[in-house]
């Protein structure tokens, strides 16, 4: 079956660890995701590529019940905000869609993983957190 | 600067209205704000227009139909703020000798359920990283887990404002909820509840401003008062995917409050009544403590001392807040600003909160925009 990413940029997965592509910023060494070429924090242009992750800390997390809309995956699912080294809290889907089965701080993995299929018969790939010890 | 006064104020109640036209909407609350105010054809400079799902010159429909278009028409969108950003250039234009009169309102009508919103680009709303309710339950664990808000507190809020909205004939649910009714409600995004939640839905509201005073009950606008949010916060109305530490980043809404205080040289301790934004409950509480009510993180005291209660100082939503009324983007900030007038004048019947002399309007949302407005008598 054919995929592609859900957008373009917004991470890696070469067979190795995926990891998500962020922007680092030269003059404040803020990180951002997705990768922007000025930075939001101090403005400056010239931000560079930093991949990020695999490994990240839940912070918030919540469950989405009802289906958004143009939301194209299934429902209920999990949507939290996870901490990744650096100090970059990254806004993500959790694989996990029972906040019970949660709880701060737990060590989240990265995953990139089919999300849906799109109307030409592709499988669309987007990334998510699961928990490190599923 | 000149003093602006609020000489005339309109409503369409808010809730839907499947017959009527947005240009009808807002038709309606103008046609009012205008009838009340004694301004007809010629006697406004300028008419400031908020909405944010109107379309192309939407401002421009209402006062075609009504015939009185031929002045400048700006129509504004800023999310939630609309109404109230669009009260803040109305203002300014008189303020400044631009204008003596300026007609300012706005309207809405929005499609039940969560909002869909153009902000997001379709992949964002493809990988499910645009719903609007699971951002505000993300503020919500975090005020809960930060400080001592409980999940009865939420409720307690959406308890309250109920309560006072059976009372305001423009609100769309006039029904008292039990706690344990709003807490039995389906959870939407834990720990919000269906009964947590306000919905979008339709209205309109109109406000003329002049340089003259009207009469004996002339209600001032003190300050109206616009911000964006800083960077940081991945929590912030601008929806972000990503952001850091933002214990030092302050909210828009703190940044806008400090703007009009300054502006009214007030402060939040002379304010008697408030109404604020509770997209849902617990924005509530933030805004409370953004808004400088109660302190940071103690927003779950302040609930369950009644803040913001019948008969507490400052009352907080009287009219119900957005949790009775629903919330039309473009209409709501304008639709708190009429509330506080009638407070002001003593005109907000079964509403009124005694003796009150300075009001504050607040709303956020969307942008990130926050917009406070203060009124005296």
């Amino acid at each position: 079956m054919a995929t592609r990413p859900i957008a373009d940029g917004l991470f890696v997965d070469d067979g190795d660890a995926p990891r998500l592509v962020a922007g680092r910023c030269a003059a404040c060494g803020g990180l951002h995701f997705p990768r922007g070429t000025t930075c939001p924090y101090c403005a400056a242009d010239g931000c560079t590529e930093a991949r990020v992750g695999p490994a990240a800390r839940l912070w918030l997390y919540t469950a989405v019940t009802t289906r958004p809309p143009g939301y194209r995956g299934p429902v209920p699912y999990g949507f939290g905000v996870v901490e990744l080294d650096g100090g970059l809290r990254v806004v993500t889907r959790l694989t996990e869609a029972d906040p019970a089965r949660l709880r701060p701080g737990l060590a989240m993995r990265l995953v990139v993983e089919p999300l849906f299929t799109d109307d030409d018969g592709a499988a669309v790939l987007s990334y998510a957190f699961r928990p490190e010890d599923t | 600067m000149r003093p602006v006064y609020v000489a005339g104020v309109g409503l369409h109640p808010f809730g839907r209205f499947p017959d009527r036209t947005l240009t009808a909407l807002g038709a309606h609350a103008v046609r009012a704000a205008l009838a009340e105010a004694g301004v007809g054809r010629h006697g406004f400079g300028a008419a400031f227009c908020g909405t944010v799902y109107g379309g192309v010159a939407a401002g421009h429909k209402v006062l075609t139909a009504l015939g009185l278009a031929g002045v400048p028409i700006v129509n504004v969108e800023a999310g939630c703020a609309s109404g109230g950003a669009a009260l803040a250039l109305g203002a300014a234009a008189v303020a400044s000798g631009a204008h003596d009169v300026v007609l300012v309102f706005g309207m809405e009508k929005m499609p039940r359920g969560i909002i869909r919103s153009s902000f997001f680009e379709p992949w964002r709303e493809e990988a499910g990283l645009a719903a609007t309710p699971a951002y505000f339950a993300l503020r919500a664990q975090r005020l809960m887990r930060e400080s001592d808000v409980t999940l009865d507190d939420l409720a307690a809020v959406s308890e309250e404002n109920h309560r006072h909205g059976v009372d305001n004939p423009y609100a769309m649910y006039r029904r008292a909820l039990s706690r344990a009714e709003i807490l039995a409600s389906p959870v939407v995004c834990e720990p919000l509840r269906l009964l947590m939640l306000c919905a979008p839905n339709e209205g309109a509201a109109a406000v003329v401003l002049s340089a003259r005073p009207a009469g004996g009950r002339a209600v001032r606008v003190a300050a109206a008062a616009l911000r964006s949010h800083q960077a940081g916060s991945v929590l912030g109305e601008h929806t972000p995917m990503s952001g850091r530490a933002d214990d030092g980043v302050p909210a828009p809404t703190e940044t806008a409050a400090r703007d009009a205080w300054a502006h009214a040289g007030l402060g939040p301790e002379d304010v008697d009544v408030v109404e604020l934004q509770d997209t849902d409950s617990a924005r509530e509480i933030l805004s409370a403590e953004e808004l400088g009510l109660c302190p940071k993180h103690g927003g779950g005291r302040w609930v369950r001392d009644g803040g913001g209660a019948t008969g507490a100082r400052p009352a907080v939503n009287p009219s119900g807040g957005l949790l009775s009324k629903g919330e039309p983007l473009g209409a709501s900030a304008l639709a708190q600003v009429v509330e506080c007038t009638w407070q002001l004048r003593g005109e907000a019947g079964a509403r009124q909160v005694p003796h009150a002399r300075v009001a504050l309007a607040h709303t956020v949302g969307r942008g990130a925009n926050a917009c406070v407005v203060v009124l005296t008598t």
